[in-house]
């Protein structure tokens, strides 16, 4: 029960950040990344306030060693590289340029009776089976 | 549609996101990574209450400004439909691929100090403008 109450303001906080900031509003999200025609900086600024809380935030816990639930931090990140990263990261940017939604904000335009979010994540739920039954395996 | 630079609103809704993924890390020592959340949500029994709870919180969170906010937008509706189904399929596929989209690798990943994270941050911010300098210099639009 902790554990839903946690995660649910936890949410709360996120959904109400991505709005307040303009997030969910996809021409913002374009124009920041049209570096050479209307840019807006905005999303730059969301990203380093965002770090600038999380970055000093995850290195506290990560001194503390153990979640306040008791359970363990993920293990450290690995630092391998591989092609499915650098392919999943870059087809997902393409489509983030085209219609200027990555997952939250998309999520979060559901709660404006957004047909075009309704939609996207039709499709991305879709991306996300194809990605999973066709996609390379993990190793 | 050129849109206004809003830094205020920026630093404060970006506040509220990475204090938003320091509480689930610190609370349940998971990642607030949502395309990672919505595949695990629909797909896993164990330990699926948490993560439906955070994604309809998402969504009530954002309902919340919706509805209070102040200036907030329409939303969009004259962007083309095949367009919005290409990008939705690239955007699934590609983050379920290199395992997280914008909030797993930007705001968790970066930092959790992981080099993956951030070349993959690099590579889909890349991406994102190489195609939005195609589509909008190039071939002048899709719309």
């Amino acid at each position: 029960m902790k554990r839903i109450a946690s995660a649910s303001a936890a949410g709360l906080l996120f959904g109400l950040g991505l709005a307040i900031s303009g997030m969910t509003n996809p021409d913002k999200v374009l124009n920041f990344l049209d570096v050479a025609g209307s840019w807006d900086p905005s999303l730059a600024v969301v990203m380093g306030a965002a770090l600038a809380i999380s970055v000093p935030g995850f290195a506290w816990l990560r001194r503390r060693g153990r979640s306040f639930s008791g359970a363990a931090l993920p293990e450290p990140p690995s630092a391998r590289l591989d092609a499915r990263l650098l392919a999943g990261s870059a087809l997902f940017g393409i489509g983030w340029g085209i219609a200027g939604y990555c997952p939250g904000p998309a999520l979060a335009n559901l709660a404006q009776g957004s047909g075009e979010a309704v939609l996207f994540v039709v499709a991305l739920l879709a991306g996300s089976q194809l990605a999973r039954w066709a996609g390379p395996r993990n190793e | 549609m050129p849109t206004e630079f809003t830094p205020v609103s920026a630093l404060i809704g970006g506040a509220l996101i990475g204090l938003a993924a320091t509480t689930l890390y610190a609370a349940l020592g998971r990642i607030a990574g949502i395309s990672g959340l919505l595949n695990q949500a629909l797909e896993q029994t164990a330990e699926r209450g948490w993560r439906v709870a955070f994604l309809l919180s998402l969504i009530a969170g954002a309902a919340l400004w919706f509805v209070f906010g102040i200036d907030v937008p329409a939303p969009r509706r004259d962007f083309p439909l095949p367009w919005l189904i290409v990008a939705g399929l690239l955007v699934g596929f590609g983050t379920r691929l290199g395992n997280g989209c914008t909030s797993g690798h930007g705001i968790c990943g970066l930092a959790r100090l992981s080099k993956r994270s951030l070349v993959a941050v690099a590579s889909f911010m890349a991406c994102g403008a190489a195609t939005v300098f195609v589509l909008r210099h190039l071939i002048g639009g899709i719309a």
